[in-house]
């Protein structure tokens, strides 16, 4: 336990550290943001303007407990308990904002979260995160743990408790073209890692193999590696333009010099060098002596890569494709600059007008995607490597 | 029987095995002993084709290697070797039945063959059948890697210095296990180590190797009278080789008629036991009991101290 002195009166480090940071931006920065409309710049309101005195007294009350346990209780439950009180605090406090500052039947108008409910869900974030590791929750569980947030989130989106927040307004705008480019989203990032996966897996085993093949390869994916999205997909962009103007059947493929096909390619680029590296890490870790044992027993070689080598190398593989996972899920926003969709589309048409809530609504599910993914991926490795040691 | 002819392994200029020729006979056990680079490894590994040969052949029970693709050839001869090599991810079962599996075996077969494998390495099969290799101590591990290699009933055994991570104690029983197991099956055993007292325990016949050439083939009491060369007098050691020829033979062998008198020792222990017996407690004569407990003749001080000197 971290603390700064021990005995009965111990204060909890990450506690004082969170407590300080949520107080200090509760003090100097507002809660809710007031816009006439959703481009002019907003101007701050004070809770104490919008709601009855003891309403926000005991909103401020709520967090001050919330503080005294982050600093002082040692029981992780007890910790995890008073963060996930606190952030449905949060959430009610910032819903209930937007529903009085919103005159009945009012569209124009804008109510955003300010800088201080970010910093406080950040910190209850935090203090939620460290909780469940002290909790040192197995695979199972912590899938639990996701899964249920996702229903909550999803039940207090679908309650519209939060509707009268500009977020949700963008939303209310552009639900149609939200689900189309979710799943947009989900094409580029997941059919680039499958790609990447069924080539970079054999190059990785032939690397393994021979292995004077290994500086090249690796050398030549690292320099892919280095070359910036934006760069990547413009370079790529002229030649697939070429092709398609020159083979029209190509273009029957839905393959152009803009769109998707380029994105594709970018970003199953960026993903070769983390599976293909994995995978010679992988291979060269299975123990020699259980290889050796196996071609002296009479196992072929094809036998020895998928019964022996490829069961014991594939925690380190599947790591691979959990880092080019969540990489290509950030990475395919910027695939919305070469018209290949996703939720770019709304983060850069948002910067276009700076509209920040348009920025947010692509933003916000790019974050929840990708860690979404982080935690079943971490979770799938963790399971594997209980059952292949 | 196994038939090593002018058996020659080359990398690029360097002779790692020179024109090696050895017979060894069926049932037996041959250790090849030497220091490390001598070639001992290449030599064992080439007759299972882990490594081909540069020239010469290796003839098992009358077929030349080479007519068989090396994987089904490797599946007929046990191996095993130092560091046990299980796989990590499979039972002790799952692990004992690889080859079984690999030829086919059905599963009653494969199931009974690897139950009485563990009960004669003396793992109980209801306890440790299920576990994983890393569940298991050093030398139990060590165990059942050579009930593996003896899981198809070869007719052949290649062991590569099988029992060289193991510490003193489990080592001397592990060795003596495996010299019952061996009567038992009489399966024919080729055993590389670097460990001359290990060659001595074991071998039926022992191969010493220096610089890819075998120097003497010879049965180790050979080895310590007449030794051919220098090397091997420097490996045996010249201090204690009136004491290592004494642990070459058992008290069964050298008792002598007579009337039982003094203490009993097993017909199985060895001379130089049995000597160290004699002075410890100041005695001059034993009586040689079989396994059933009854006399079989006697062993002097005299008798005994004759069996230290070469003939």
């Amino acid at each position: 336990m971290r603390t700064i002195w021990g005995g009965r009166h111990a204060i909890d480090r990450l506690g004082a550290l969170l407590s300080l940071v949520g107080l200090a931006a509760l003090i100097t920065l507002p809660f809710v943001v007031f816009k006439a409309n959703r481009i002019v710049p907003g101007s701050p309101r004070s809770l104490f303007l919008l709601f009855p005195l003891w309403e926000v007294l005991a909103f401020y009350g709520v967090l001050a407990l919330v503080a005294a346990t982050a600093l002082r209780s040692v029981s992780a439950r007890v910790r995890l308990a008073a963060a996930l009180i606190g952030i449905a605090a949060v959430t009610l406090a910032i819903g209930a904002a937007g529903d009085v500052l919103t005159p009945l039947g009012n569209k124009v108008v804008r109510v955003s979260p300010g800088a201080s409910f970010w910093v406080l869900l950040i910190c209850l974030g935090l203090l939620a995160t460290d909780a469940i590791t002290r909790l040192r929750p197995g695979p199972a569980v912590r899938v639990l743990f996701l899964v249920l947030f996702a229903a909550v989130v999803g039940a207090v989106l679908a309650s519209g408790l939060l509707d009268h927040l500009s977020v949700m307004r963008e939303y209310d705008v552009n639900a149609s073209r939200f689900a189309e480019e979710a799943r947009q989203h989900v094409f580029l990032a997941l059919g680039s890692v499958s790609a990447a996966v069924l080539i970079a897996v054999p190059l990785g085993i032939l690397c393994h193999r021979v292995p004077r093949l290994r500086a090249g390869t690796l050398g030549a994916l690292n320099l892919i590696q280095t070359i910036p999205s934006i760069a990547l997909f413009g370079i790529l962009m002229a030649p697939l333009g070429a092709l398609a103007a020159a083979a029209p059947f190509v273009t029957d493929m839905g393959i152009r010099g803009i769109g998707a096909a380029p994105a594709v390619l970018a970003l199953f680029l960026y993903s070769l060098l983390p599976v293909v590296a994995n995978t010679i890490v992988g291979l060269g870790r299975v123990s020699p002596a259980a290889v050796d044992a196996a071609r002296g027993m009479g196992l072929t070689n094809w036998q020895i890569l998928t019964d022996i080598e490829l069961i014991l190398a594939f925690p380190v593989i599947l790591t691979g494709i959990r880092i080019v996972l969540v990489q290509n899920i950030g990475l395919a926003t910027v695939a919305a600059l070469i018209g290949a969709g996703g939720f770019g589309v709304f983060v850069f048409q948002g910067i276009n007008q700076t509209a920040i809530d348009l920025v947010l609504l692509g933003a916000l599910p790019i974050v929840a995607l990708g860690f979404s993914c982080a935690v079943l991926l971490d979770a799938l490795v963790e399971t594997i490597n209980r059952t292949v040691r | 029987m196994i038939e090593i002819e002018n058996l020659t392994k080359q990398y690029g200029s360097a002779t790692v095995v020179d024109r090696v020729s050895i017979s060894v006979p069926r049932g037996s056990i041959t250790v090849i002993v030497g220091t490390s680079g001598s070639g001992k490894s290449t030599l064992l590994r080439m007759i299972n084709r882990l490594v081909e040969p540069t020239s010469g052949r290796v003839v098992i029970n009358g077929i030349d290697t080479t007519t068989e693709p090396p994987h089904l050839l490797r599946r007929g001869i046990g191996y095993a070797i130092q560091g046990h090599g299980l796989f990590p991810h499979r039972t002790v079962a799952e692990n004992i039945a690889t080859v079984p599996r690999l030829l086919g075996w059905n599963g009653a077969r494969i199931q009974g063959r690897v139950r009485e494998l563990l009960n004669i390495f003396q793992l109980d099969p209801g306890a440790y059948a299920a576990k994983f290799p890393h569940q298991l101590s050093g030398g139990q591990q060590q165990r059942v890697g050579v009930a593996r290699a003896f899981a198809a009933e070869p007719a052949v055994l290649l062991m590569d210095e099988p029992f060289g991570a193991l510490d003193p104690i489990i080592r001397a029983k592990a060795q003596d296990d495996l010299r019952d197991i061996q009567r038992r099956f009489g399966t024919t055993i080729v055993l590389v180590t670097h460990d001359i007292d290990e060659a001595f325990r074991l071998g039926d016949r022992v191969a010493v190797m220096s610089q890819g050439r075998v120097l003497q083939y010879d049965r180790p009491a050979a080895l310590l009278i007449c030794p051919s060369d220098p090397f091997i007098s420097r490996l045996t050691g010249t201090g204690d080789r009136a004491m290592k020829l004494l642990s070459l033979t058992t008290a069964g062998e050298a008792a002598e008629a007579g009337p039982a008198e003094g203490a009993t020792v097993p017909a199985s222990a060895t001379l130089r036991d049995v000597l160290s017996d004699l002075l410890w407690s100041g005695a001059a004569v034993v009586t040689v009991i079989d396994a059933a407990g009854t006399p079989c003749g006697r062993l002097t001080l005299a008798g005994i101290l004759a069996h230290g000197r070469p003939r």
